[in-house]
């Protein structure tokens, strides 16, 4: 293990995409990834690390080049951030569907229009539904260690996995962590293998038009259709989240760190109050709760570590002897709710004990989140809210407007 | 040469290539990449350039397909219809998946033939920022661009090379008002490696000029005129005979680019020894799909070819 390095969250994203080995780099630059893709670019232009660095015209061909890339046989690497994730759309469903083991790093950023370059998880939470694994880091060293794990289970699932973490408030600030040894890394994350990667010698003909039903081949083999082929992805997705558990394990062998692959709880054991949230915002919480708790209330947080797969029944009995759990996050579904609050409530649903569920919008386009604003809310929920009836607790308060 | 009907595997093949000028019927390989029994159209200008093509090609290439024709051609899952390995795309990104493809093969020290294989709409329309982005990064990439003038695999929609005046689904009654993007010369603005244009009524030409392909370091742009008859409105048997027209009026031209220097190659470098050419009013005549053009587009289309011919009688 080196000794800690003080850098920033970009450059620590950048290190770890180095100790894994990616061979293809493709990035367009946006703000705040931009660090990430400058960091590698210098890495491989000084020799430091043996890739190919190319300079893409968009984040739809960054995207490109790394299904190219990984399609025929060869790790592959992006970054991006609000808006070039969206540009990128199209190709996220693309490398889900063709089952490929693409890692990216999300550096989570308002969406325009209108234009913000500030940090909330719109980004992330459009994009859902692409069929990609999206996990959320809370610090720097979560930033290394997941990405590092990311790669691992992109490969051994065949599923694309997005490593989040937020804008400036990781991206762009400096604290310590620390970097395995590449020895320590090889030994984790073995070289990349794909499958059905694209060779002269053993021709095959990928992403090919796949009809409504399962159809028979030339050796009278039946093959499944389209909808089959989608069935096999959610559920070698839902099965990804035991392998991820089991990753962070190997993990923990080789550097000595992790044990919270799914949820991080923090002084949640006696909590009557849990406070959900993803990313740098869990962490946050932890001076709150530590605040209310010597005011005398049982709060804790549980930060959500990955957000899809959703792992439901993990987070549903974490939450069986909660009173009351208050769900804040940086994005929401328009029209209905924040997003993680409605998957957290639909995966309650099926458990004995429900509790009462309160839902805080904050820090949208980089909207100030103070954590005595944060302490003042939990601490009203806590005591008030009480009175609240469920309907009125189920609509999302928005924390910090200035209308 | 082709004495006793030898097959020639590939190696030997390729030796006999690199002894002779031109190939003709007599040394093409029989080896065949492609199965008998696709789903093209009956008259498909592109089934003629594929086959043929991949001739020249050889084995060891990848294929890159966006949305198109060729998609379908090539098979539907779980059965394949060309023995190329073949990696379909989303419409815009052929270009940037087939710099992926080529950085792979560059990491795996391979020297694979990375080839982008894509319709006019593909290139000219959706794909022309990918490509643009390839030819400026001076990716080392074979791009193909089969141009039918219109979207035919969704049914004859104009697409941006569609030409003036032609009748298409989305153009219907008078014609496309506008006039088409000439896609070699923003490609020649790039200063690709090597540029050519060829036609699908000259399959060994194209045949000749993927050979000089092969050879050359860099991006290689060929853009070929390929007949369509369900989308030009003419019999299947007519496909050969009008790509030749569109060759022999002087409205298509065969060229080459290297070094910046454009030169007629074949058909078209024989028609400056003549002082006058066939009119192209017998190339519309053959089609519906210009049906709405008047006699006075007509007469503005021949002077512009014409001033054209002037100029390359000129310069070559």
């Amino acid at each position: 293990m080196s000794d800690a390095i003080i850098e920033s969250g970009n450059v620590a994203a950048a290190m770890a995409v180095q100790l894994a080995r990616a061979e293809v780099i493709a990035a367009y630059p946006i703000t705040p990834q931009t660090p990430v893709t400058e960091k590698l670019s210098e890495l491989i232009t000084s020799g430091e690390m043996d890739a190919e660095y190319v300079a893409v015209e968009s984040e739809h061909s960054a995207m490109a080049v790394c299904i190219g890339a990984a399609s025929a046989g060869v790790r592959p690497f992006t970054a991006t951030s609000s808006n070039g994730l969206l540009y990128m759309s199209e190709q996220l469903h693309w490398a889900a569907g063709a089952r490929l083991p693409i890692v990216m790093c999300v550096v989570n950023r308002g969406i325009g229009a209108p234009w913000s370059v500030w940090n909330d998880h719109q980004d992330a939470i459009s994009q859902r539904d692409a069929g990609w694994i999206q996990i959320f880091a809370k610090d720097h060293q979560e930033i290394v260690d997941s990405t590092l794990k990311a790669f691992r289970l992109a490969e051994l699932t065949h599923i694309p996995v997005m490593v989040n973490y937020d804008g400036y408030y990781l991206s762009h600030t400096y604290m310590p962590f620390e970097t395995p040894e590449p020895e320590q890394v090889d030994a984790f994350l073995p070289t990349f293998e794909y499958k059905h990667a694209l060779n002269p010698e053993r021709p095959e003909s990928l992403n090919t038009v796949t009809l409504p039903d399962a159809r028979r081949d030339v050796k009278s083999i039946q093959r499944g259709g389209y909808m089959d082929l989608r069935h096999n992805l959610h559920e070698e997705m839902r099965l990804a989240i035991k392998v991820w558990q089991e990753i962070d394990q190997e993990f923990q062998k080789v550097c000595g760190r992790g044990g919270a692959p799914i949820i991080d709880p923090y002084r949640c054991d006696d909590a009557d109050f849990v406070v959900v949230a993803m990313g740098s915002l869990a962490n946050q919480f932890r001076d709150v709760v530590d605040r209310l708790r010597d005011d005398g209330l049982k709060v804790g947080v549980l930060a959500l570590q990955i957000y899809r797969p959703f792992p439901n029944s993990i987070i549903a009995e974490a939450l069986q002897s909660a009173k009351h759990v208050m769900v804040y996050e940086k994005g929401l579904s328009y029209g209905y709710q924040g997003a993680l609050y409605g998957d957290i409530k639909s995966a309650l649903y099926p458990y004995p004990s429900r509790p009462c569920l309160h839902n805080f919008i904050v820090g949208l386009g980089g909207r100030g989140i103070p954590t005595e604003s944060l302490f003042q809310t939990v601490k009203t929920a806590c005591v008030q809210d009480e009175q609240m009836s469920p309907a009125q607790a189920d609509e999302p308060r928005w924390i910090g407007l200035q209308l | 040469m082709n004495p006793g009907g030898l097959d020639y595997n590939y190696e030997d093949w390729t030796t006999i290539m690199n002894m002779t000028a031109k190939t003709s019927v007599l040394n093409l390989t029989q080896e065949e990449f492609i199965y008998p029994g696709n789903r093209a159209c009956s008259g498909c200008g592109l089934s003629i350039l594929y086959r043929i093509g991949l001739k020249a090609l050889g084995r060891d290439c990848i294929f890159v397909v966006p949305p198109s024709c060729l998609t379908v051609m090539q098979g539907l899952f779980p059965i394949a219809a060309t023995q190329m390995p073949v990696l379909n795309c989303t419409f815009a990104s052929t270009a940037a998946i087939a710099t992926g493809v080529r950085a792979a093969m560059k990491r795996l020290g391979r020297d694979t033939q990375v080839v982008a294989w894509a319709g006019d709409g593909g290139t000219s329309d959706i794909g022309i920022q990918a490509l643009s982005g390839a030819l400026e990064r001076v990716e080392d990439i074979i791009y193909i661009c089969y141009d039918n003038e219109a979207y035919m695999n969704t049914g004859v929609q104009r697409s941006g090379t569609t030409p003036q005046g032609t009748l298409t689904t989305t153009t219907p009654l008078s014609g496309k008002a506008e006039a088409s993007k000439n896609i070699p010369a923003i490609i020649a603005a790039h200063n690709p490696a090597y540029l050519a244009t060829c036609s699908a009524s000259y399959p060994l030409d194209f045949h000749d000029k993927l050979l000089k392909a092969k050879e050359i370091k860099g991006l290689k742009y060929l853009h070929i005129q390929t007949p369509c008859p369900p989308g030009w409105g003419c019999e299947e048997r007519m496909t050969v005979e009008i790509g030749r027209t569109a060759v022999e009026t002087g409205l298509f031209d065969l060229y080459e680019i290297e070094d910046g220097q454009m030169k007629l190659s074949g058909p078209s470098q024989k028609l400056l020894g003549k002082t006058s050419l066939r009119p192209v009013r017998e190339y519309l005549e053959m089609q519906v799909r210009f049906k709405a053009l008047s006699d006075e587009q007509i007469n503005v289309m021949q002077a512009e070819i014409d001033q054209k011919w002037a100029g390359y009688r000129d310069t070559f």
